[in-house]
């Protein structure tokens, strides 16, 4: 890391800095900060028109309403609390299956050489570019007719199927990895599993967590495939906030509808606030290098 | 076991290990798009029939108003949400360059739409956006009588509403990317500038952003593609209104599949959105194999 430029410490140039990096600041945190205190104002609060100030009474109900009774249907009133258990039962399997997959072919594209290697790359890289929106009308006729509509498991597989490209990141980080290792392990006779439970797993822990994080996320966060793809009795829980900010009410909740896209945006938050660094290193791991 | 079968069994391990990665990847992935594509060339409607009509769905789809309505939305809103995160975080990455106090927090307010999904983000901009609940409300309340903010529900500024919250979704990354390439030059770049006597705005534009053109190809290579396919985000801010002012491909793909029974139109729309994306995709891949092979 270099030394930064010597800055002049006060004066014009100085305010400039300060102002703008406030004013950026406000416009990116504007969205936080309308989520957190509506949540806590009565709706009375909200009519009167304060929708940016503090709440004038605060109160935990939109919290209690958008977890256990806030209705996300003509007849289904029960808050976001199943729905955000049934996205945990997807994301938790699929984020560690696909993870330790592509962990191993990443680790098989990067330091087993064989014939092919090349068009597997561009088979994997091409899967990064392709839209979603393209599957999911085949997917949908492929559920219905193998009876995955019923159940979760459906869903956990086509996540896993669809982040095959992950073996990318972890072809990266092998390709910079030692090879002396592996080729002590395999003068001794080691075999390409023992290999990779042995010694290259062990090895892999940073670019594990990152994958891991960013599996996490992008799973949790996924729209487009729960939308169609969730038996209609277990869906995930961005379609149920979606559903719940959409039923049509007398008069709208806005503070509950706050209070529940805080809840469903909850668990990567939290996974951001304790290692954002990881989020950051993910970004930039996954273009090929040589 | 011989040591023959042995070699052997070396020499192919890789290939069957990866194999069920392959397979998996070639059917889900080109299995699939080949599916569609044979569907595109079908009169199918409400259900799959295998009725060959050649590309009568492709001249359908290029003689409907709305789908060269989601292509000139598309045209409007791909440069913005390119460009502006691009210019804006290199902007923010230049100033927080500055020996600034509270680096860390300022990072962590512009960085965190990162971990949000585009239903959640969406929902509360939704509110934000809309005249009688967001910011214009606010803005009257304050004592600004006469303040309009109603681009959300005016057909021709809708799609700049999803500029918007594009824009403040994806700044906060290029920013981090931007941040790690400035701190990654070296220093002596630097120096050899300053006693040349050149001024500090002078020193970024001109000595350090050409040293950064990586950055800014990566980060372009990750918004790109990620704007192509943009499709929660019209769905939980707008659902393509009012009208089809907001409509964009991939929503019209998803809409002529799910809530208009028209599969076939549908597919044939998915097959022009991949062929847009392979046109980003394609030359890259070559690109970076190429230099993969030269190593």
């Amino acid at each position: 890391m270099r030394e930064r430029l010597p800055g002049e410490r006060r004066g014009l140039g100085r305010w400039l800095v300060y102002g703008s990096l406030l004013l950026s600041v406000l416009f990116f945190a504007l969205p936080a900060w309308f989520a957190l205190v509506n949540a806590f104002k009565p709706l009375a609060d909200l009519q009167a028109g304060n929708v940016l100030g503090l709440p004038s009474q605060w109160t935990l109900e939109p919290w209690v309403e958008a977890w256990s009774t806030a209705c996300t249907g003509a007849s289904t009133c029960g808050g976001l609390s199943r729905y955000f258990i049934d996205s945990l039962l997807v994301v938790v399997p699929a984020t560690v299956i696909s993870t330790l997959w592509g962990c191993f072919n990443g680790y098989v594209l990067a330091k087993w050489r064989f014939r092919g290697v090349d068009q597997v790359l561009f088979l994997l890289m091409f899967g990064i570019f392709m839209p979603a929106a393209l599957f999911v009308f085949p997917l949908s006729v492929v559920f219905s007719q193998l009876n995955l509509s019923h159940s979760l498991v459906g869903l956990v597989l086509v996540h896993t199927l669809y982040s095959v490209p992950v073996a990318l990141y972890f072809r990266n980080y092998f390709v910079g990895f030692p090879g002396e290792l592996i080729k002590a392990a395999r003068i001794d006779g080691a075999g390409l599993w023992v290999i990779f439970w042995r010694v290259v797993l062990p090895t892999a822990k940073p670019i594990l967590v990152v994958v891991g994080i960013m599996q996490f996320t992008a799973i949790w966060n996924d729209f487009i495939f729960a939308l169609v793809l969730a038996p209609s009795d277990q869906q995930l829980v961005t379609v149920g906030l979606n559903n719940l900010t959409n039923v049509q009410e007398d008069v709208p909740r806005y503070n509950t509808y706050m209070a529940a896209a805080v809840i469903a945006g909850a668990p990567t938050l939290v996974l951001y606030i304790l290692a954002g660094k990881y989020f950051v290193r993910g970004l930039t791991a996954g273009a090929v290098k040589g | 076991m011989s040591a023959s079968s042995r070699l052997l069994l070396d020499k192919w391990l890789p290939q069957l290990a990866v194999s069920p990665a392959l397979v998996v990847s070639l059917v889900f992935f080109y299995g699939l798009t080949i599916w569609v594509g044979a569907v595109s060339f079908t009169d199918s409607e409400g259900v799959v029939t295998w009725n060959w009509v050649g590309w009568e769905q492709y001249i359908r789809l290029f003689a409907d108003d709305s789908w060269w309505r989601s292509l000139w939305n598309l045209a409007r809103y791909l440069p913005l949400v390119v460009g502006l995160p691009l210019i804006l975080g290199c902007l923010l990455a230049m100033l927080l360059d500055q020996k600034v106090r509270f680096e860390n927090g300022i990072r962590t307010a512009v960085l965190y739409p990162l971990a949000l999904s585009w239903i959640v983000a969406g929902t509360i901009w939704r509110w934000l956006l809309t005249p009688d609940t967001g910011i214009e409300k606010w803005l009257i309340g304050a004592g600004f009588e006469g303040a309009v903010f109603d681009w959300i529900v005016q057909p021709r500024m809708s799609i700049y509403a999803l500029v918007i919250v594009a824009v403040w979704a994806s700044t906060g990354f290029v920013m981090s990317m931007f941040i790690a390439g400035l701190r990654s030059i070296d220093d002596s770049v630097i120096k050899a500038a300053m006693i040349d006597g050149a001024s500090k705005p002078r020193i970024y534009l001109r000595v350090l952003l050409p040293t950064l053109r990586p950055t800014i190809f990566s980060a372009a290579l990750i918004l790109l593609p990620a704007a192509l396919r943009t499709f929660d985000l019209v769905v939980v801010l707008t659902q393509g209104g009012p009208g089809q002012s907001s409509v964009l491909p991939a929503f019209y793909v998803f809409d002529r599949f799910f809530r208009r029974d028209q599969m076939g139109l549908g597919a044939a729309s998915a097959m022009v959105l991949l062929m847009t994306c392979a046109m980003v995709a394609v030359p890259y891949i070559l690109g970076e194999l190429k230099k993969h092979r030269h190593d």
